[in-house]
């Protein structure tokens, strides 16, 4: 029995592997502009002489940042999921990312930073202030924090900070063209340069996950028999829940708040390798990554002339799978 | 002792008449002061006994067309979005027994954003046609929120959760029809988006008020209906309300008074959800809150467009203002519930 799940997760992996090499050549390849493949061989030898190889050698960056941001909001989604022990966790939905975007925007308008590693600060701070302060509304009162309650109040966060977002950013002229973008959520502005300041922040927070693999497993058996086993609870829920801070504070610094991947993902993983963090988590990273590739490569082709930011398009893909997920629950717990 | 403890009754029953009357008294006050301060206040000072004259249509040297032209038609359209936002968004709080129901929470707002979009940059529409277009879509959604939030029943926590989840999808539809539209319809759809009574016209003001006299109408016909259904289905349907046809007419009415107002003036955001919860505070369980709310959304307009004009630092459009006001409430609101163990 073992083996044959074994067998299965490994055939599954395989294909999410595969699935992301190919992810990641269309991404190089397709765009608004079309562009004949030896020019994309030539680009990506490093040649720039052609329009159409410049074409492609911008999207290299923007394709590395697409996979990186995605697999973050694929591993925090799952992180958050079971930490929360809630089927409709998600940065998004948590009113993590607006928490995160709202900093970043208060410190533009307010406090005048510009530099791009004070932006990912700033984000991770705001990310974790509205963590632990939606977490604190959601369990307030009788029964902790319900699945609903803290959906709820996670969405109430997120809709309030939407509006105080636009409020800041609406009379001042100077900024809002550069927010204004950077507000929907994509990837279309990536940098090697913005992809080389977040990456230490990516990296910490992906190994604090891992570390953090089996804990999660104590964890979803509920805290008491988590404590019966020796798990030190607190601690198990702070590590976890500061991976996924670092994960989506430093993916909304760079590309904006972009929703429902980490929804989509954990879900979607967990139909194919079950429920061991051990193999759920590395299992997201690679499916965000896959999903947030596609996502941006469909924003490049729908919208043809123009391009659509891919948390216009995340949104079209995950909104209808929350909807589902909502109706699935039982009329009890509503 | 028997004539005593009617008494009591109705001793209480006449207190708690008195005090929705004084509610909806002072809020009336309000209203019209309010209405007079603005036709009255701006960049000048125009004194009461010339708005008068304006009023009554003498030709005022300097004021004809700063209170005739600007001011009032602005605080006409300031007055009828606030009734409809107030109305429609307590008719919604009020049948499905929530105050997070209301229509610029699930989308119902988002609805008409996105057809008005739609029709202006995609169809060319303008005027009256984009204002039934919007009414018409407004209508379809809330009944998409309705039907897929219907299983053995529908229950408000999932209603607002699906309705949330609908208007994510409708924002980026909004976004998809923004990012293929022409730049002389884009400006256009994003002066209207924001939300804003900047530049209104008297003509304007016509499909409003013609909403709120026939939707508006209906909905406080069925006041003494929609007032049973708080008390669940069962015992609604136990006091002999027909509770599948209140909802089906509360829920077009609601969505017709919505949909043309938000045609008209955009998303004015939170008016409707502040409205119908404020309104419900106030009045405290005495009688229908249906009339206090639109008054409240009135006033809240009307402030709201004041303070975004001449009080703030830089001129924000009305919808931002109330838009930074519900903010904190919606929280609040989320707190106060969860800590008194209530469901929502």
């Amino acid at each position: 029995m073992t083996t044959g799940a074994e067998g299965m997760r490994l055939l599954w992996l395989a294909t999410v592997i595969a699935g992301l090499t190919l992810l990641l050549g269309l991404s190089v390849a397709v765009g608004t502009r079309s562009v004949g493949w030896s020019d994309v061989v030539a680009a990506l030898g490093g040649a720039s002489g052609t329009i159409d190889q410049a074409a492609v050698t911008v999207r290299i960056p923007r394709t590395l940042l697409a996979g990186a941001a995605g697999a973050a909001l694929g591993l925090a989604g799952a992180i958050m999921q079971g930490v929360t022990r809630n089927p409709l966790a998600d940065p998004g939905i948590l009113g993590v990312n607006l928490g995160a975007s709202l900093a970043v925007v208060v410190g533009v308008a307010w406090f005048g930073i510009t530099s791009s590693q004070a932006f990912i600060w700033v984000a991770i701070l705001g990310a974790g202030v509205t963590a632990v302060f939606v977490y604190t509304i959601g369990s307030l009162g009788r029964g902790g924090a319900t699945p609903l309650k803290l959906a709820l109040a996670g969405v109430a966060t997120s809709i309030a900070f939407a509006s105080l977002v636009v409020a800041i950013i609406l009379p001042r002229a100077d900024i809002a063209g550069g927010i204004q973008s950077w507000r929907i959520g994509g990837v279309g502005g990536a940098t090697f340069g913005a992809i080389g300041e977040v990456t230490p922040f990516l990296v910490g927070g992906v190994l604090l996950a891992l570390l953090s693999a089996r804990r999660l497993n104590s964890l979803a058996l509920g805290d008491e028999i988590a404590t019966g086993l020796g798990e030190r609870v607190a601690l198990a829920r702070a590590t976890a829940a500061l991976s996924a801070i670092l994960l989506c504070g430093a993916t909304t610094a760079v590309c904006g708040p972009i929703g429902f991947v980490g929804l989509v993902v954990p879900h979607l993983c967990r139909l194919l390798v079950g429920v061991d963090h051990r193999w759920l988590l590395p299992f997201a990273a690679l499916a965000g990554a896959c999903l947030l590739l596609a996502a941006d490569v469909m924003g490049r082709i729908i919208a043809r002339p123009n391009e659509l930011e891919v948390g216009v398009v995340t949104a079209f893909i995950g909104a209808p799978f929350f909807i589902w997920i909502v109706r699935r629950q039982r009329v009890r717990e509503l | 002792m028997q004539a005593s403890s009617i008494d009591i009754v109705w001793n209480g029953r006449a207190s708690r008449m008195r005090r929705r009357r004084l509610v909806i008294g002072s809020l009336l006050t309000l209203v019209v002061l309010l209405f007079a301060l603005t036709l009255m206040l701006g960049q000048t000072f125009t004194p009461p006994g010339e708005v008068l004259r304006v009023l009554f249509g003498e030709e005022v040297q300097g004021a004809s067309f700063t209170v005739g032209q600007l001011r009032l038609p602005r605080a006409v359209l300031a007055v009828l979005t606030g009734l409809s936002f107030g109305l429609g968004g307590a008719a919604f709080q009020i049948m499905l027994r929530n105050p997070l129901a209301s229509p610029d929470i699930i989308g119902i707002n988002l609805g008409a954003s996105a057809a008005a979009v739609f029709a202006i940059v995609v169809l060319q529409m303008n005027g009256p046609a984009v204002s039934v277009f919007a009414v018409v879509a407004a209508l379809g959604v809330a009944m998409a929120i309705y039907g897929l939030s219907f299983r053995d029943g529908v229950a408000g926590t999932r209603l607002i959760l699906i309705g949330i989840g609908v208007a994510a999808m409708l924002e980026s539809f909004i976004a998809y029809t923004l990012s293929r539209a022409p730049a002389w319809s884009l400006q256009e759809a994003m002066r209207w988006l924001a939300g804003s009574l900047n530049g209104t016209q008297t003509s304007q003001t016509l499909p409003l008020l013609v909403a709120l006299f026939l939707f508006g109408g209906l909905l406080l016909s069925r006041a003494r209906d929609l007032d049973t259904l708080r008390l669940g289905d069962d015992t609604a349907a136990a006091l002999g309300t027909n509770v599948a046809a209140t909802r089906i007419i509360v829920m077009i009415a609601a969505v017709g008074v919505i949909a043309v107002a938000t045609a008209v003036a955009g998303p004015v955001s939170f008016v409707a959800f502040l409205a119908g919860s404020i309104a419900a505070r106030l009045v405290g369980g005495n009688g229908s809150i249906l009339l206090p709310a639109a008054l409240l959304g009135a006033v809240l307009v009307m402030l709201a467009d004041y303070a975004g004009q001449f009080l703030l630092p830089s001129r924000y459009p009305v919808g931002v203002v109330t838009g930074a006001l519900g903010a904190p409430y919606l929280i609040y609101l989320i707190i106060r519930v969860n800590r008194s163990g209530g469901s929502l």
